[in-house]
């Protein structure tokens, strides 16, 4: 999943099925995530859970503030992925 | 034998839709296990038998909405006769989602002989889990008086109120009242599509309505808060989930949970039942979670014997509970045996929350948000991430002083979290 495109499809699909009821349709990509969607620490722990799950990569707690957007957090991903 | 009635999930539901069976006529069931799916404004909720025996009868065809306290189903328990009697052979009850016809579902229910001395002594139960195990509710003799007057089938109803969850004069009131401005709503003049959930969410408003206005007219509350550093709590955490996978990390939530279940153990006349004039502490810590629906309204459901949990463990149970909330797959025991709540805002939340107290139970626990402010110590104002705890608890039980003492004990735990594992 080496593109920016795939990983964000990724992420938000991952987040409708943490989340069913929060509204990734219109989530602006630079605003702060859990804020625009309403995700507590327990559904964004279980959003990197995924993560590590399915993308086999382990975001440890010192890196949240740099992946507090959906486009940081893509950005974020995609350069751990290349560095694999 | 024992009719299984429609259970209530908490003060606010007024009527369930049984959406599947899990057993069928003749099959044996143990205590503990999920007979039915039900499906209420808060999401589907697998129910539990709470006797070892054997199904005799199901009353209602998947499907079927009914008033709660209706009976739903009928057990021979192990010990209502001297002799097993063969298992009923009755037609299976598909799983499917097609309702049954009328006419087969009368022979879902194929009666075995009646046996004598099945007339056990009911136990004193709880309120709250007596409500899906009686036949008919109880009922103060002038509460029966107006209903039977007033022509309402007070057998059908909720339990009510009063002691044991017997139906009192307020409650019937309150359900006249409801009906009749359910009966308003149906005016020609909301959009028809909008009508159910308009009814819905109404009833849901008036059931919360009556539950907290039972509350602050009977509950004499008093409230404190207290200003917790997490500076320790936090330190642990950041060692404990360092090199762990994010799905062994621990949340904050997780150690303040431990810290209040502790203490509460210590500081028992905050944890347990009002009833009948007097307080009766429990002698477990059943943590009611209180969980905001997005879709409006509240749902608690209890962690069982918190007092003895770990953070891990306590971490998993909540982890459990969220996903198992999501999915509709709480249990009928979750939603019916706090002792106490805990209204958490999240960290997205305001400062703090005085909360209103569920009776019968006597105190709630605010946990505010994680927050940094600037805090004095020893002469030093450094920033500070802190937790406002609050608590709303009944003055006929406790007073002030006590109160006090508890979320001391709090802060205390808190800034140890390596005697919270």
């Amino acid at each position: 999943m080496k593109d920016k495109a795939a990983l964000t499809h990724f992420l938000l699909e991952r987040i409708k099925a943490i989340a069913p009821d929060s509204d990734t349709d219109d989530l602006d990509p630079d605003e702060d995530m859990r804020d625009e969607l309403d995700l507590d620490s327990m559904d964004f722990l279980r959003l990197l859970e995924s993560i590590a799950k399915q993308l086999n990569i382990n975001i440890p707690e010192m890196d949240y503030n740099k992946i507090t957007t959906l486009n940081t957090m893509v950005s974020y991903l995609s350069e751990r992925q290349s560095s694999l | 034998m024992k009719t299984i009635t429609m259970p209530s999930f908490g003060a606010d539901m007024e009527q369930g839709k049984l959406t599947e069976w899990n057993v069928k006529p003749g099959d044996t069931v143990h205590k503990g296990e999920i007979i039915a799916t039900i499906e209420t404004m808060k999401g589907l909720i697998d129910m539990e038998v709470f006797d070892d025996g054997v199904i005799e009868q199901l009353l209602i065809e998947p499907g079927s909405e009914v008033p709660v306290g209706e009976p739903i189903a009928t057990l021979r328990r192990l010990g209502d006769v001297a002799v097993e009697a063969p298992p009923v052979k009755a037609p299976l009850v598909e799983k499917s989602a097609t309702p049954l016809q009328t006419d087969q579902a009368a022979h879902i229910s194929s009666p075995p002989p009646e046996t004598t001395a099945t007339i056990a002594s009911q136990p004193d139960l709880a309120l709250s889990a007596n409500q899906g195990h009686q036949t008919s509710p109880l009922i103060s003799p002038a509460a029966r008086y107006q209903a039977e007057l007033q022509g309402i089938n007070w057998g059908a109803l909720p339990a009510g109120s009063g002691p044991n969850g017997a139906i009192v004069l307020a409650d019937l009131e309150r359900y006249i009242q409801a009906d009749q401005q359910q009966l308003n709503v149906t005016t020609p003049t909301a959009a028809p599509r909008s009508i159910e959930q308009d009814v819905n969410t109404l009833k849901m408003r008036q059931a919360i309505a009556a539950v907290v206005s039972q509350s602050k007219r009977e509950i004499p509350h008093y409230y404190l808060s207290h200003d917790i550093s997490l500076t320790h709590a936090l330190q642990w955490l950041k060692k404990y989930n360092e090199d762990r996978q994010p799905e062994s990390r621990i949340l904050i939530n997780a150690l303040i949970y431990c810290a209040i279940a502790k203490a509460l153990q210590k500081f028992p006349a905050f944890n347990g039942f009002y009833q009948n004039n007097q307080f009766q502490p429990a002698e477990q810590v059943h943590l009611g979670n209180a969980i905001n629906l997005r879709q409006g309204g509240l749902m608690v459901a209890a962690i069982h014997n918190a007092e003895a949990l770990s953070p891990v463990s306590m971490m998993d149970k909540l982890k459990d509970q969220v996903i198992r909330a999501r999915e509709g797959h709480l249990k009928m025991s979750e939603m019916q045996d706090a002792t106490i709540t805990i209204s958490n805002l999240g960290d997205r939340g305001s400062d703090s929350i005085l909360g209103v107290i569920f009776p019968p139970q006597v105190a709630l626990l605010g946990i505010g948000r994680v927050r940094e402010v600037a805090w004095v110590e020893g002469q030093h104002i450094k920033p500070v991430t802190i937790v406002s705890i609050s608590l709303a608890a009944d003055h006929r039980v406790t007073d002030g002083h006590d109160g006090a003492r508890l979320l001391n004990k709090i802060n205390k735990l808190l800034q140890k979290p390596e005697q919270l594992v």
